[in-house]
């Protein structure tokens, strides 16, 4: 957790962009869509685990419950 | 927490976003939402300093732990709201972030009731020590 999520995170961005582009210039525009919509997926997995675990922690310390 | 830590990734994040926005803006959007979630867990070590310093000045001063607690809870309820509505309104969704701010206005009212309560009737008892 920290600037390597962040990273990994833009790094899935250019890729999923970059494939994307690819796609549409070969003419498969479905499988261009397919593969933005499994890059947002990956992508929101690991921001919902990050912000669960922000959530817990402002529950704990600011005692939430 | 340290300061230039959250500057640097900030600007990362920025300059980052800045490309992403033209190609994939979902994925920058979340990419600002991690930047978010990273910049409160390294400053929430602090807070709890803060926190404990705070509960201990209270122990001393025989203030009851209680009304201390919905502090904190108001606190974090505003925390947590603003950042959510940050958010929303970065997406472009402002009513959604005004409904947000709506609920923890009225999360934070609901639980001042005890303070609200515990105040006028204290205010009772000295008007009523007057007469």
């Amino acid at each position: 957790m920290g600037l390597d999520m962040v990273l990994k995170v833009a790094g899935v961005g250019l890729v999923v962009a970059i494939m994307a582009i690819m796609l549409e210039q070969t003419g498969k525009k479905e499988q261009a869509t397919f593969v933005t919509l499994a890059g947002v997926v990956v992508v929101l997995y690991i921001v919902i685990e990050g912000v669960s675990q922000v959530f817990s922690l402002v529950r704990s310390v600011f005692q939430l419950y | 927490m340290e300061i230039w830590q959250i500057v640097g990734l900030a600007l990362t994040v920025s300059v980052l976003g800045m490309v992403l926005k033209q190609v994939r803006p979902e994925i920058a959007l979340q990419m600002t939402i991690l930047a978010g979630v990273v910049i409160f867990l390294l400053v929430i070590s602090k807070v709890k300093v803060i926190i404990d310093l705070l509960q201990n000045l209270a122990g001393q001063a025989n203030v009851s732990s209680y009304y201390l607690l919905i502090i904190f809870k108001i606190v974090g309820v505003a925390y947590l709201a603003e950042f959510g509505a940050a958010i929303c309104r970065d997406a472009g969704e402002g009513a959604l972030a005004a409904k947000v701010e709506l609920a923890a206005k009225v999360g934070v009212l609901v639980l001042a009731i005890p303070i609200i309560t515990a105040i006028l009737e204290s205010l009772v008892r000295l008007l009523a020590w007057g007469d």
